[in-house]
């Protein structure tokens, strides 16, 4: 059986997705979100509820951990598109952060559109208790520290070269069990990782 | 026939989530124009059908919302789209800017300096800083593609050719963290200044056009100018009539078909706030009619 | 059957006979009276009058009723009955300052003398297809009069401190054009230009404005004032020798303003655009002073580049009456040109299957 999704789809969805716009608005800063019951076992409540969110049959995506559990939520809550190459989706979840693939895998734009390209939502431990990455740029009042944990090694030189692409690249959303925090493409890491 | 039924704020969710993934699109490249599906609404193209639309899809039942048209919560079409969120939404509405958590804007920027966790969504006619140079769209993104602005300082330097000055008053044209030349919207270049390393996150929407961009907080923006003729900000040189204020946009009123004419803030939140605290709440400052 | 070579005739009536049954509908449901059309379609009626060219809410009224709602077939049947009236001459300028105004508005100034008067409008209405509003008695609105007293124009109000360009005097020996009585030339002088567009297809007024919007011919736009409301007209007959009045009619004006022209021997100053309808025709009267606007920059010493600024382009295809016959009138048999085209083709094809230089194709089509 597929558990219900959003008890409130109206404004759970709303209060999701003001958690994700405030965290993409100033990068780095840890919002809170709710979180869905009945996520399927890979994913975090918080996880499927920003899945629930901005997935739809317009948004196809790519995930590390193709279990027909996971799918068969995905299909029937979001109706979205499971694509099996990570450069066709318009979001992707990493349920394994270690084996978080290249950035290079995923779709950074054009610079005619460099709005259609890939958002990865990473799952982490936590996003205070790692390596403290220091941050610049939009949305950031001097610097902001982000210390996801674990994130795969050569990371920070991964993220200098998706900065370098700009306008193109990946946009990061880091997902805890109860909290999101972003990493768009304007911004640097000034020191870290 | 069906008697139509509308949800939360009007927009369907599937409409919502499709402009919220551009909103993120928006905010992760600041400045650049992101196409959307842009919507039917109930009020004409023209009227804020795009900044409309990316309020619905923000706007939640906790939401305190302001909506301004030339600096006033009482001109006739922010009225109209206060009640319509009112009716859709429910939401609180408020006229004082630091109360509100969204507010939506046509032509100004509130006087008061707006606070980290505000959203200010700005009502956008014609998204295309370089729209009037060049009509195509295939050439003008083109132009943003390769960050070739060449077209809008040779405008501009020809302005100064002309006119020995930058001949634009309003809509004048910023640069957003060094890389996207951007619109911001057909407010006076008065409010541009407001738009660099402002707290509150900045939406702009234009649903005839169809694109959303944004600037997040804390982002540099940058008037267009030379450094022989550097960005000035422009407002009549007079105090407002209402509340002695020397440092807001004012307007200009016609008093009658003499030449009278008086000048008060654009921005009535900042007028009637300034006239509360004052001593004499109406005082008239002198050297100007009563 | 579409074709037939001899009984066109009978096929005729028939379709004629069907038009009419198909225009009346169930006759179970009451017709459609011409005072219903006249006070419940009323911007119906204000904009086939308006194109039409006839002040006559009654004629228009039935003019609607028999084109079953097609305005534009609406529009055609009062100008061809406008054809058939006899012309007496030009009536005196309307005086818009002296309007008894029902709605006036303006979105250079929050407030000026007369203030700003909403009136009966769609604006600030949210487009909610309400099903039970048709049925409901209306509440009675807060003011209904209309205000008598003159209201200074916005456009007279800068004229006053020199900062837009004047109205320009009236000539009262210069002929009033009228395209109607002398065929279009070009270039057109602006009276025969207004002329046109105010009898213009309010839709392909309004692409056209809206393009010079959108970059194709910028103007800089203000709507610096829009009025509604009633003016007196009044007609010099020669043999009287003063002014009769003949009655008061419904106007729309709009004034735009628009962006400075200066050079070296003139100060900046801002120019207008001018838009005039009969009834209650905003959206008309508007983009009729956009275009305006547009077409005089030949006379402003503006680069004409778009098509709003193509007064051969605007003033030829601006009339619908014209441009729906014209584009119908493909509906008609074209049988003989027609065969003449087919037997070039084939001509054309047999060349070049004996393999005829591309050269020779040309020459042969000329």
């Amino acid at each position: 059986m597929i558990e219900a999704g959003f008890e409130n789809p109206v404004t759970e969805a709303q209060s999701t997705f003001r958690s994700i716009m405030d965290a993409t608005a100033r990068p780095g800063s840890p919002f809170s979100i709710a979180g869905v019951a009945g996520a399927p076992s890979s994913l975090y409540p918080s996880t499927a509820a920003i899945a629930l969110t901005l997935l739809d049959h317009d948004a196809p995506l790519w995930i590390d951990d193709p279990a027909d559990e996971v799918l068969n939520w995905v299909r029937f809550h979001t109706s979205a598109p499971v694509v099996t190459l990570a450069a066709d989706a318009a979001f992707a979840i990493v349920t394994r952060p270690q084996s978080l693939p290249p950035l290079g895998s995923f779709n950074p734009g054009t610079l005619d559109y460099p709005d259609v390209s890939t958002t990865v939502i990473v799952q982490v431990e936590t996003l205070t208790g790692g390596a403290p990455l220091t941050l610049a740029g939009p949305g950031i009042k001097g610097r902001q520290t982000l210390a996801p944990a674990p994130i795969p090694s050569g990371l920070t030189q991964q993220l200098d070269a998706n900065r370098a692409l700009f306008p193109r690249g990946i946009d990061l959303l880091f997902v805890s069990a109860g909290e999101v925090a972003a990493l768009p493409r304007s911004v640097r890491v000034v020191e870290g990782g | 026939m069906n008697a139509p039924a509308y949800n939360f704020a009007y927009l369907d969710e599937q409409t919502k989530r499709m402009i919220r993934r551009a909103i993120l699109k928006a905010i992760a490249i600041p400045g650049y124009q992101v196409p959307f599906a842009s919507r039917e609404m109930p009020m004409p193209y023209g009227w804020g059908t795009g900044g409309v639309q990316v309020t619905a899809s923000i706007l939640g039942p906790n939401d305190v919302l302001k909506v301004i048209d030339q600096g006033s919560d009482d001109t006739t079409n922010a009225v109209s789209i206060r009640k319509f969120f009112q009716r859709t939404a429910g939401v609180a509405t408020t006229t004082h800017t630091r109360d509100a958590t969204v507010i939506q804007t046509r032509h100004r920027i509130p006087e008061q300096a707006l606070a980290e966790g505000q959203v200010l969504v700005f009502q956008v006619p014609i998204p295309e800083p370089l729209r009037f140079l060049e009509p195509r769209e295939t050439e003008t993104r083109r132009m943003h593609a390769l960050a070739d602005y060449s077209l809008m300082h040779l405008k501009l330097y020809e302005d100064i050719a002309r006119h020995g000055r930058i001949s634009t008053s309003y809509a004048y044209p910023v640069k957003v963290q060094g890389r996207y030349v951007m619109d911001p919207s057909p407010t006076p270049k008065f409010d541009n200044p407001k738009m660099n390393d402002c707290a509150a996150l900045q939406l702009f929407g234009a649903g005839r056009e169809k694109r959303i961009y944004a600037i997040p907080p804390y982002t540099a923006v940058v008037s267009l100018d030379f450094e022989d003729h550097p960005f000035e900000r422009y407002r009549h040189d007079a105090r407002c009539e209402l509340c002695g204020a020397d440092d807001s946009y004012l307007d200009e009123v016609i008093t009658d078909d003499r030449g009278g004419r008086m000048f008060v803030c654009s921005d009535t939140d900042y007028c009637e706030a300034r006239r509360a605290t004052a001593d004499k709440p109406h005082a008239v400052p002198q050297g100007y009619p009563a | 059957m579409y074709v037939a070579v001899k009984g066109g005739e009978q096929a005729i009536e028939n379709a004629h006979l069907l038009l009419a049954s198909e225009r009346r509908g169930d006759p179970a449901i009451p017709e459609l009276s011409l005072a219903q059309i006249s006070e419940q379609l009323t911007l119906a009626v204000d904009r086939v009058m308006t194109e039409g060219s006839i002040y006559d809410r009654e004629l228009a009224a039935l003019a609607i009723r028999q084109a079953r709602g097609d305005l534009i077939e609406a529009i055609f049947l009062l100008r061809a009955f406008r054809a058939t009236l006899p012309r007496f001459g030009a009536s005196e300028p309307v005086d818009t300052g002296a309007m008894a105004i029902r709605r006036r508005i303006s979105a250079t100034f929050k407030d000026l003398p007369g203030g700003q008067i909403l009136g009966p409008t769609f604006d600030y209405t949210h487009r909610l297809i309400e099903p039970d509003a048709a049925d409901a008695a209306p509440q009675v609105p807060a003011v209904v009069d209309a205000v008598e007293e003159p209201m200074p124009r916005v456009t007279d109000l800068l004229a006053a401190d020199n900062l837009i360009e004047r109205s320009p005097a009236r000539d009262f020996d210069a002929p009033v054009g009228d395209l109607t009585r002398e065929p279009l030339s070009f270039p057109a002088e602006r009276d025969v230009r207004l002329q046109n567009l105010a009898r213009g297809d309010e839709g392909f007024l309004l692409a056209l404005g809206y393009s010079t919007q959108r970059g194709f011919g910028r103007t800089h736009p203000f709507a610096g004032e829009i009025r509604l409301g009633e003016v007196e007209v009044e007609f010099v007959a020669e043999d009287a020798g003063f002014a009769v009045p003949l009655g008061r009619i419904t106007v729309t004006e709009c004034q735009m303003i628009n962006q400075f022209a200066g050079s070296a021997t003139e100060p900046p100053r801002f120019t207008r655009g001018y838009g005039l309808t009969f009834g209650h025709c905003e959206r008309k009267a508007m983009a009729m002073a956009l275009v305006d606007r547009s077409l005089r920059a030949r006379e402003l010493g503006e680069d004409v580049k778009a098509p709003a600024q193509d007064e051969e382009f605007v003033l030829s295809h601006s009339d619908n009456v014209q441009a729906t016959g014209f584009v119908e009138h493909l509906k008609l048999p074209h049988y003989v040109d027609f065969q003449a085209e087919l037997g070039l083709v084939r001509k054309l094809r047999s060349d070049f299957e004996r393999g005829a230089s591309p050269d020779a194709l040309a020459e042969a089509a000329e």
